[in-house]
């Protein structure tokens, strides 16, 4: 052991004074991840927020019952902004000159017309640069429109009515629970922000490329004549080996803690538990390593060795969606996901990101760990011709 | 009381087709320099690299110091210093930093360690230098580093395997000496090469190696005796050149003498220790000598005698 950590010592501080190997331990990673982050972050805060204009036309109960129940919670809840225009030119005049996404029409005689069950419509002003807040617009009147149906619907089926009547009729009608509701389930596996996620899918992208400047500098040595030389003094090869993996884990370790660190305070990124987060950089280093030293094991040069480990980190980095989320394309590409340490790797993030503790990442780690030991253990049948000066 | 340090004994090595050691057997003891002399090709390497336990050998032994070598031993290897051909150091570390890695890869206490890195650069003339990154030193100064390394832990058998290739005359001739100064201190040194020229310098004892086979084995004297040939001398000059003539030929050493173009040709066993007497003996005769050639046979007609090819093809 004291031999292998002599090699891993000599290794780092060689590592140390290679910019090159800094830049992609630590650099380009988190500039990937602040430039992702930064560019995706509105779409996963949930703050967009669509400008509605509304003009109001009818001055009854049912426009302002749109105004007040439906339009209202959902300015509470900061998605829409919504403005009161006095006339329907203005309203028009806001949507041509998109400073909103919809206009609403509430039309003379609206209140009238529920009341008296007769067809009632409010009309939707679309700014067509604006598709989806248009959309969102459409969304919220069609569903006034069905529970003004219901009341709609129900008075016609009582018959000719006082206006009394009817007006107690649709009272009841509106108090009366949906028949269907959606309730808010708080799951235990949460979506990452961007942020987290970025930083998180960048991370473990670069760190195969980062625990490579380990256990393939076998290769390098044994091109410079300085594995012959090590051989030739009295010890044993394996520990020149042990020594290489040494390198290539405690490379991945510092540069992931070291990103996890910064990204948390730099960007933001909630990572979860420090512990489990410990396990899961532990578990997809040891992974990393063992792909890269069969990557090494496989090659005959440094030069072949770099250029399929390169192969081998962008094929393993987009199937287990370290830049896009795979698991959304569902199907196979899915399941395939699951074959790479990245999948569970943010399979773990997600877990902990739902305020769990470690013991929520036990199954990530545990199949980083069965492709650590798969991988590892194919290379560790070739390493013989490794270790040849 | 002899103290050998290094002994082979048929020595076989296969790659393929191609029999690279054919039965190599020598021996080296304490403060000998031995010299593998061979083409690019001959099996030099592949021997070094036996001998070092960085190849097994498909048959044959090593022991080193009284230790057989294998490529697990520990005491035969601790006894070697190894230098290989090619530059084996780290670029981005210095010279002392490449040097106390190695010193405790070999197991050196720290203080020893710290004691032999800065006597060691000063051995190899690095001490001004040693704390800057090797890769900004000239090629003469990668070369004495390498040597350097090998050096390290006071090994009984220092391995040089061709240390002056692509080196300039000047940082060739300092490692030359450095290692003629370590023989003299009693290390036993096995030396690679194709230059004639430094085994003939350096080495006690040289082995001719062709074709994976050791040709012959002496010193260079014996070697050249092995192939019939002897030393010429030319004394050229003014006087009765005859009488000088009859006179040498008296002499013990003095094979054949002869006057040709107004010289005095003389075959001669030992040139060198016999000229003294040669020149006495002819200007006693009458004799006054303008000038001495020496031409002794050397390695490269002895390698051409037994492998039938110059040493250089």
């Amino acid at each position: 052991m004291r031999t292998a950590l002599l090699i891993a010592g000599k290794d780092l501080r060689q590592r140390v004074r290679d910019r090159s190997a800094l830049l992609i331990a630590l650099v380009v990673p988190f500039v990937l991840a602040s430039i992702f982050g930064l560019t995706l972050h509105n779409v996963d805060t949930g703050r967009i927020t669509f400008s509605y204009a509304l003009v109001d036309q009818d001055h009854g109960a049912a426009a302002r019952s749109f105004l007040t129940d439906v339009l209202g919670p959902v300015e509470r809840q900061g998605v829409a902004r919504v403005k009161v225009e006095q006339s329907l030119a203005s309203g028009r005049a806001d949507v041509n000159a998109g400073r909103v996404a919809a206009t609403f029409v509430v039309p003379a005689g609206f209140s009238a017309a529920v009341a008296a069950a007769r067809p009632a419509s409010i009309q939707v002003l679309g700014n067509v640069d604006d598709a989806i807040g248009t959309l969102v617009a459409r969304s919220l009147a069609q569903s006034y429109a069905g529970g003004i149906d219901g009341v709609r619907l129900a008075v016609a089926a009582v018959g000719p009515t006082s206006a009394a009547d009817a007006g107690r009729l649709a009272a009841r009608a509106r108090a009366a629970p949906p028949a269907v509701t959606l309730v808010d389930v708080s799951a235990t596996r949460k979506e990452l922000g961007p942020g987290t996620y970025y930083a998180a899918g960048m991370a473990v992208f670069f760190l195969f490329f980062t625990v490579q400047f380990g256990i393939t500098s076998v290769l390098d040595e044994r091109r410079d004549g300085t594995l012959a030389r090590m051989f030739a003094a009295p010890v044993s090869r394996h520990a020149v080996l042990l020594g290489k993996l040494v390198t290539s884990l405690v490379l991945g370790v510092v540069s992931m803690t070291v990103l996890a660190v910064a990204t948390h305070v730099v960007l933001g990124a909630h990572w979860g538990n420090p512990l489990g987060v410990a396990i899961l950089i532990l578990c997809g280093v040891l992974a990393a390593t063992a792909v890269m030293a069969l990557v090494a094991t496989l090659a005959k040069t440094p030069d072949q060795a770099g250029a399929w480990g390169s192969m081998v980190a962008l094929v393993l980095a987009m199937l287990g969606g370290s830049f896009f989320s795979v698991s959304q394309a569902g199907g196979a590409i899915a399941t395939l996901s699951l074959a790479t340490p990245h999948a569970w790797f943010l399979r773990g993030l997600e877990d902990l990101a739902g305020g769990a503790g470690p013991a929520a990442v036990v199954g990530p780690a545990a199949a980083m760990l069965v492709f650590a030991a798969v991988t590892g253990g194919i290379a560790l049948t070739r390493v013989g011709k490794l270790i040849e000066p | 009381m002899s103290d050998t340090v290094l002994v082979c004994a048929e020595l076989r090595k296969r790659f393929g087709d191609v029999q690279a050691v054919n039965g190599i057997s020598f021996r080296i003891e304490a403060g000998e320099t031995f010299g593998l002399l061979g083409p690019n090709g001959a099996g030099k390497t592949t021997t070094i690299s036996i001998i070092c336990g960085l190849l097994e050998a498909d048959g044959g032994t090593v022991e080193v110091a009284g230790s057989p070598l294998t490529a697990r031993s520990v005491a035969a290897k601790a006894a070697i210093g190894y230098v290989p051909q090619d530059l084996a150091i780290y670029p981005d570390l210095s010279a002392a930093e490449n040097l106390r890695f190695f010193a405790k890869l070999y197991g050196l206490p720290s203080a020893r360690a710290r004691q032999r890195v800065a006597e060691v650069l000063d051995v190899v003339g690095l001490a001004e230098r040693g704390d800057d990154q090797a890769k900004t030193y000239s090629g003469g100064m990668k070369r004495r580093l390498n040597i350097g390394i090998g050096l390290l832990h006071r090994p009984r058998l220092l391995v040089l395997d061709e240390p002056t290739v692509g080196v300039d005359p000047q940082s060739r001739n300092a490692i030359l000496e450095s290692i003629e100064r370590l023989a003299s201190e009693g290390m036993a040194v096995l030396y690679t090469t194709h230059y004639m020229e430094e085994a003939e310098r350096l080495c006690d004892r040289i082995g001719i190696v062709d074709l994976g086979e050791l040709k012959a084995e002496g010193t260079r004297a014996e070697l050249v005796a092995l192939v019939g040939q002897h030393d010429r001398v030319q004394l050229q000059g003014t006087g009765d050149l005859e009488a000088g003539a009859r006179a040498c030929a008296g002499l013990a050493s003095v094979r054949a003498a002869s006057v040709r173009d107004g010289a005095i040709e003389l075959i001669v066993d030992h040139a060198r220790a016999a000229l003294v007497d040669l020149l006495q003996t002819s200007v006693a005769a009458g004799v006054e000598v303008a000038s001495v050639e020496v031409d002794e046979p050397d390695l490269e007609a002895v390698f051409l005698h037994l492998t039938g090819k110059a040493l250089r093809d």
